[in-house]
């Protein structure tokens, strides 16, 4: 990947806020995120089960279905113009307005742009890929029922040839073609579902957990393939998993949602050795390693709140250990910690220069973690 | 915090006798045909494991899924019969044919913990009702009063709190974790020896795991109670269980205290578990993974198990021997043995190789 084409931008959210209309009150289930991702970036999204990184992804593929709706904000997103390959349809209607304007938004495009949109630019792997497949159809059905629908005039000869090379990409053998899903075992069906997310070769493909249901062997294969496939196409990826430390090894570029928010952006290195949000480090270490001490561990204390009555201030408040006043009043903006690194961004008061004077290091962070332990020790 | 009759449990500490052991244990599940001419098949989905439970210590088994670790989970919960081996309940052997009796002493000594908290309890219950079964069938408790005293505390011993609101709610209203603590708390109220833990925690939320890790833990220590631990997380095995052993297609491969098996892993499929396991530290190594562990591959058929080491198709030290015949035990010190042709009498050398 080179520099030049690792600057291009390719996504840009702003702003963008997801509520689920309930007969008991509104839902904010996505509450002014922005990220921007570019060309070959691989992006992580973590938090636990009901922040929103779901709903997020959802939003950004326009596959929300009502209650769920985009209460506000825009996602931008850069084609390549000079497109020129084989599985590229330049009759879309999504042509057209492509000539005028740089960008798209897509949560403006109509039904036709959208379908001209989805597979070519952007595909997604559900998180129960095991389940994505239809079990009545082969799996060489299911690819070619991809490229037929999207590329209507070409032969035959030329979906099925596609097809071979997009199980071999996989590392399935071409004789697969006619198995049935159920003949394949669920390493395999989950290559299955990422070579048809390929099957236009997409700028951009979504991953919602992914290998949760595999085990920590296959998942390792799939994890290297999903790498290995990006780094080959220049494909940018949004992986989504509720395990931190999977995502640290995969990605360039870490998110960690909170209750709807975006508490923190930075790249996996930085995530790793200096989470900067306090709730970043509680997951971070929220469970065991398989190497250094011995140590009695500590979760974050508490659960996440019911989004229907967000604490006020910081989300993340009451189960925080080191809230202040502040925390209970002010509502915290994702903001850079320093000048300097314009990527970290932490959405908490201790890097507000109104608050505190100057944020907490990585082991003060972890000494009020480990008094807490202490604390659940004598309870 | 526990129940009067909690604390008159001897103290089995210094006592070294199992409660629970398991003495080469064969499981295999025949497949019914409808044609009756063809020959029968088998799964054979446990071969030889042997293992003991004490007091106040826990055993991790550790494996990939269909390495048979819940099979084995289920025969010590007698849900199966095994095909061959025995089952000692305090060095007394279980008998396949045996009296109501024996058999629900013995269900109320040993008990599970299953996987998944959203469907081991029944919505339409709620939480007293759940707890309240265990406490009647064994005539642990003579009225209401007495009965709803006994629910509170175990609801308190899970660190269900308060108490008071949680004992009317019903599954739908709680969390995972939550749910999982009733679960356990269900367990706890026949005052069991053995805990069976099959994958407690891999359904919950990363954030949740460590509190229900923890509460077991507590229990483990503080109540003495026996764990059987299965998971398929190797870390979570070092840090919840004192002893590991590693399972591959029904054969134990290598087994002994989890720091060892963690730290100094000798078997070439525990080697490929704990390669395989998402381990950040990765960021800061500069060499493009040197130590890689090539072998790759699923758990094969166990219709038609390969021969010999049934790992010998993804190992990549597989010698012909390996085909031939299952290797013996070969102990490495420190209660720390292993299943492997590299590490037995006739191959020293390439085991020094391997562990260089």
């Amino acid at each position: 990947m080179s520099i030049q084409e690792q600057a291009q931008k390719l996504l840009d959210v702003t702003d963008l806020t997801i509520d689920y209309e309930a007969a008991n009150g509104t839902v904010h289930a996505v509450k002014n995120v922005s990220f921007t991702l570019h060309r070959g970036e691989i992006l992580g999204i973590a938090g636990e089960s009901g922040c929103g990184k779901s709903t997020l992804a959802y939003g950004i593929a326009r596959l929300l279905r009502p209650p769920a709706q985009v209460a506000g904000g825009q996602v931008l997103y850069y084609p390549r113009k000079d497109r020129q390959d084989a599985y590229y349809s330049a009759a879309s209607s999504l042509q057209d307005v492509l000539q005028e304007q740089d960008s798209i938004d897509i949560l403006q495009l109509s039904s036709e742009q959208l379908r001209a949109f989805r597979w070519h630019e952007l595909s997604i792997v559900f998180q129960s890929a095991m389940n994505a497949l239809n079990p009545v159809m082969t799996i060489g059905m299911q690819i070619i029922d991809v490229l037929q629908a999207h590329l209507p005039d070409k032969p035959m000869r030329f979906y099925k040839r596609r097809a071979i090379e997009l199980l071999d990409l996989v590392g399935i053998t071409a004789d697969r073609l006619n198995s049935y899903p159920h003949q394949l075992s669920g390493g395999m069906r989950q290559r299955t579902v990422i070579a048809i997310a390929l099957a236009l070769r997409p700028d951009l493909i979504i991953m919602d957990e992914p290998t949760t249901a595999l085990d920590v062997v296959i998942q390792r294969e799939i994890l290297e393939l999903i790498s290995s496939l990006c780094k080959e196409f220049n494909t940018a990826l949004i992986f989504i998993t509720h395990d931190l430390s999977l995502l640290l090894e995969l990605s360039h570029k870490i998110a960690i949602m909170y209750a709807g928010n975006l508490v923190e952006q930075a790249t996996s290195r930085e995530m790793y050795h200096h989470p900067g949000h306090p709730y970043s480090y509680g997951l971070l270490n929220a469970f065991p390693t398989l190497d250094g001490p011995q140590l009695q561990m500590v979760g974050i204390p508490g659960a996440p709140p019911d989004l229907r009555q967000v604490p006020p201030g910081c989300a993340f408040n009451p189960r925080c250990i080191m809230a202040f006043d502040a925390c209970r009043r002010v509502v915290p903006q994702l903001r850079p910690v320093s000048a300097e690194t314009s990527e970290r961004k932490v959405a908490c008061h201790l890097y507000d220069p109104r608050f505190s004077v100057r944020g907490p290091t990585t082991e003060q962070i972890a000494y009020c973690y480990e008094t807490l332990s202490e604390g659940a020790r004598v309870e | 915090m526990s129940t009067s009759s909690q604390l008159e449990n001897p103290d089995l500490s210094q006592t070294s006798e199992a409660i629970l052991e398991v003495k080469h244990l064969y499981k295999k599940f025949v497949m019914h045909r409808l044609n009756p001419l063809a020959r029968t098949q088998a799964v054979q989905a446990v071969e030889n494991v042997s293992f003991a439970l004490y007091a106040g210590r826990a055993t991790a088994l550790v494996g990939e899924s269909g390495s048979g670790k819940s099979t084995i989970a289920r025969i010590l919960a007698r849900l199966y019969e095994p095909t061959e081996g025995e089952v000692h309940f305090h060095g007394k052997p279980l008998k396949k044919q045996e009296g109501a009796g024996s058999l629900s002493t013995y269900r109320r000594n040993v008990q599970m913990v299953f996987q998944d908290p959203f469907s081991s309890l029944n919505p339409v219950h709620n939480v007293q009702h759940h707890l309240s079964r265990p406490l009647r069938v064994n005539n642990y408790v003579q009225n209401a009063k007495q009965e709803t005293e006994h629910i509170l505390a175990l609801l308190r011993r899970v660190s269900l709190t308060p108490a008071e609101q949680f004992i009317s709610k019903y599954p739908h209203q709680l969390s995972g974790g939550q749910r999982q603590r009733v679960v356990i708390a269900r367990a706890l109220a026949t005052r069991p020896e053995v805990l069976l833990a099959d994958e407690p925690v891999s359904m919950l939320d990363v954030s949740i795991r460590l509190d229900i890790l923890n509460l077991l833990l507590r229990l483990k220590k503080e109540e003495r109670i026996a764990v059987l631990f299965i998971t398929h997380d190797i870390a979570s095995a070092r840090y919840f269980a004192e002893e590991t052993l590693v399972l591959y297609a029904g054969q134990m491969v290598e087994g002994g205290p989890s720091d060892v098996i963690t730290q100094q892993p000798r078997h070439p499929y525990t080697r490929l578990l704990i390669s395989s396991a998402p381990n950040p530290k990765v960021l800061d190594r500069v060499s493009d993974g040197a130590e890689e562990m090539p072998a790759r591959g699923e758990i094969p058929s166990l219709i038609h198990p390969p021969s010999g080491c049934r790992f010998h198709p993804r190992c990549p030290h597989a010698m012909p021997v390996c085909k031939e015949r299952f290797p013996a035990r070969t102990i490495l010190g420190d209660n720390h043995w292993i299943h492997c042709h590299l590490y037995g009498e006739e191959a020293k050398l390439p085991a020094e190789n391997l562990a260089n």
